[in-house]
């Protein structure tokens, strides 16, 4: 992508008395991770082909307090759900779009209950209708044919049901879209969640992303596609732990639609 | 009324006593727990029970334990009608009462006996899969010892419950055509026990009434041995499961709740210029130390738990050799809960034995090692939420004893400082959009 999109923050919408459709939030991972990053850009580049006007709170976001809760601390948790709150109904945030199943969750299930309202979509929702919607179109693509796999981010899939939206995405692609043997209700853990993320494994015979991994390569897949940064650093490693980078990509639905949709 | 009949009163109705006795001491246990509201969205509820614990929807996920189970527990159920006749001949002195259905009769006998022959060979498979083909999720270090006995125990009961049935049938049968007069209902030639009938045709007629009597009395005795066995058994869930389903958490499992006690506190501090409410009587305490913290139900989740090992073995953090066990958690639970009440029948109070359910029987490495996955709570077919006591038991770890493993503290130091939970400056949260 050539093309240079200008990142407008909340702030800057509000200076000039204006206010986007959708407010992106970010996430941690994505304004920090060099590989997440790159999912973030791809995202702002589909927002921005698909003529949606759109904000960050930049520097005012902040984590979301998801690690901080699933590892028992609710006071921080709830120190940090409260002040993004003030920030986003500051704004008079209506309508979320996130690249973390974490956040994602978090601010649609664990927000409202603290006075946080929001209606918040997951990018692989957003980009769905999108697409339903044709706002969106594809061309060619460099993934036609080929062999993807889907990995279910457990906060996606199980934790909020959803499970289509992303392999709709997929689909568009005239991929070969595979299911693991572990997909939807029963897809394997990354290993990531529940702010394992940070931290070593207790004692055991194997990591989880590397047992996720043998169950993805054994399908040969040319593509893991995923829906979470966490998710993407477990398989990505799991991957090279296996020597297999060159390949099998690791890459978020974004990154895979980023190449072909239609000038 | 004869002396049988007066017997027979006297063994149903010590053991309904004994069973009702020991079923209040499980309903007390249970609201040892915290308060709860679940009382909402009541059709949704009755919904979720007609599917998931009436017809076993759970279950299919893995469709041949499912269909054998569903014909146990089928047979079981329905089966139970017989039990209605063995009680009412018991308590009068008649014979074959239900037999006033005239030609329905022999007709609805000769399902049971189909179903009582689907049970006993369910029964026989899962006995193999324990025992013989070894299924790991059955034979895994946690039920050593007494859940082992337990689950074994249950089938071989089941078994022999059924094979008495056949034989009362079949020497009800011989009796029938050797013409005995309190024998005098034809219930025909019988799916299972007609083929029986011909292993006593040479037998006198005082052994086939003493054979016809002991398979009766060991039918009935059976299963009111068996009703007070449940208290102490896994297999309470035969009757836990409706309400355990109906109970359910009807919220997105990704959605944890809001601890209440904790939103006070950071509003205050928040906002200092809020007047703190009244201090409460007894302190506040967060997250779960003991199974009296728990909600009641959770607590009525640990007695629902079937052992049946659905949830350890999609346990990601069990596949991969942890420690953690989300079967354990529920286990160890109930073992827990059991050991308060009993404590309580000897006048002790919760925790004046020194023990608690967080280190005594579940330890941090247990805990730190849940992915938070919901893998578990997916899988049970009873809808028990193992992830929701260890998420509790987490939350005393980090917030009462500050005993978190070293890199989560430094995790939540940095949420803290950076708003990030990594070492980095809160200023460079929008770089991403300058990069390439
Ligand atoms: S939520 Fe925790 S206990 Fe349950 S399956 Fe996942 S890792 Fe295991
Ligand atoms: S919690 Fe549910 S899945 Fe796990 S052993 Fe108990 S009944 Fe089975």
């Amino acid at each position: 992508m050539s093309e240079t999109i200008t990142i407008k923050s909340m702030a800057e919408w509000q200076a000039e008395g204006k206010s986007p459709e959708v407010l992106f939030w970010v996430g941690c991972a994505g304004s920090f991770d060099d590989r997440a990053k790159r999912i973030t850009r791809s995202i702002t580049t589909i927002l921005h082909h698909a003529g949606i006007s759109f904000g960050v709170l930049g520097t005012e976001e902040a984590c979301t307090g998801d690690p901080a809760k699933r590892a028992g601390n609710e006071f921080l948790f709830q120190m940090m759900a409260m002040t993004n709150i003030s920030v986003l109904n500051g704004y008079n945030i209506k309508k979320i779009v996130t690249g973390c199943p974490h956040c994602f969750n978090t601010l649609k299930n664990e927000y409202p209950g603290l006075g946080g309202n929001y209606e918040v979509l997951h990018h692989t929702e957003f980009i769905k209708n999108l697409l339903d919607e044709g706002r969106i179109k594809i061309e060619g693509g460099d993934f036609k044919g080929k062999k993807i796999v889907f990995h279910d981010p457990c906060y996606l899939g199980r934790g909020n049901g959803i499970y289509e939206a992303p392999r709709k995405v997929i689909e568009v692609l005239d991929a070969d879209l595979t299911e693991l043997k572990r997909s939807r209700e029963k897809g394997l853990c990354c290993g990531a969640g529940g702010a394992q993320m940070f931290k070593e494994a207790e004692p055991g015979n194997k990591e989880v992303n590397i047992e996720r991994s043998e169950e993805i390569l054994a399908e040969n897949p040319a593509v893991v596609a995923t829906g979470c940064p966490f998710c993407m650093t477990m398989m990505t490693d799991g991957v090279k732990h296996f020597n297999k980078e060159s390949e099998v990509k690791v890459l978020d639905v974004a990154e895979l639609l980023v190449n072909s949709l239609k000038k | 009324m004869g002396i049988p009949n007066l017997i027979f009163v006297v063994v149903f109705l010590a053991a309904c006593i004994l069973f009702w006795r020991n079923a209040s001491k499980i309903s007390r246990n249970i609201k040892l727990g915290m308060p709860l509201d679940r009382s909402d969205r009541k059709g949704e509820r009755w919904r979720l029970m007609t599917l998931v614990a009436f017809g076993q929807k759970k279950m299919f996920s893995r469709p041949w334990p499912a269909l054998l189970h569903f014909f146990v527990y089928a047979g079981f159920v329905i089966i139970n009608i017989e039990v209605a006749e063995i009680v009412i001949d018991g308590i009068f002195g008649t014979h074959r009462v239900l037999s006033v259905a005239g030609g329905l009769y022999p007709l609805m006998l000769a399902s049971f006996e189909v179903l009582a022959f689907l049970v006993t060979a369910g029964c026989v498979i899962f006995l193999i899969r324990r025992n013989i083909t070894k299924v790991k999720r059955l034979v895994m270090k946690e039920l050593d010892g007494w859940p082992k006995t337990d689950a074994n125990l249950i089938l071989i009961m089941e078994i022999s419950l059924m094979t008495a049935f056949f034989f009362m049938n079949a020497a009800d049968r011989s009796l029938f055509i050797s013409g005995h007069p309190h024998y005098n209902v034809d219930i025909g030639f019988m799916p299972v026990s007609g083929y029986l009938a011909g292993f006593f045709s040479g037998w006198e007629s005082s052994q086939l009434v003493f054979l016809e009597r002991f398979c009766w009395w060991f039918h009935i005795i059976g299963i009111l041995a068996f009703l007070n066995y449940l208290v102490v058994s896994k297999h309470l869930h035969i009757i836990l499961a409706f309400p355990n389903v109906f109970f359910s958490r009807l919220e997105p499992k990704g959605k944890f709740d809001n601890l209440e006690s904790v939103t006070g506190e950071v509003k205050l501090m928040l906002d200092p210029t809020l007047t703190p409410p009244p201090a409460p009587e007894t302190p506040l305490k967060f997250g779960a130390r003991d199974a009296t913290d728990l909600s009641w139900k959770q607590l009525l989740d640990a007695y629902t738990c079937t052992e049946c090992g659905r949830c350890t073995s999609e346990c990601p953090a069990n596949i991969t050799g942890k420690k953690l066990s989300p079967r354990k958690i529920m286990m160890d639970t109930r073992d827990r809960i059991d050991e308060i009440g009993k404590n309580l029948d000897k006048g002790k109070k919760p925790g004046e034995d020194g023990k608690a359910l967080l280190n005594d029987y579940i330890s941090p490495e247990e805990l730190w090692a849940c992915t938070s996955c919901n893998a578990c709570v997916q899988a049970c077919p009873v809808n028990i939420d193992p992830l929701s006591i260890i998420m509790d038991l987490r939350r005393y770890l980090v917030m009462e004893q500050s005993a978190a493993p070293n890199e989560i503290n430094l995790m939540l130091t940095n949420i803290e400082n950076n708003h990030v939970p990594w070492q980095f400056s809160p200023a460079d949260r929008l770089n991403w959009a300058q990069e390439k």
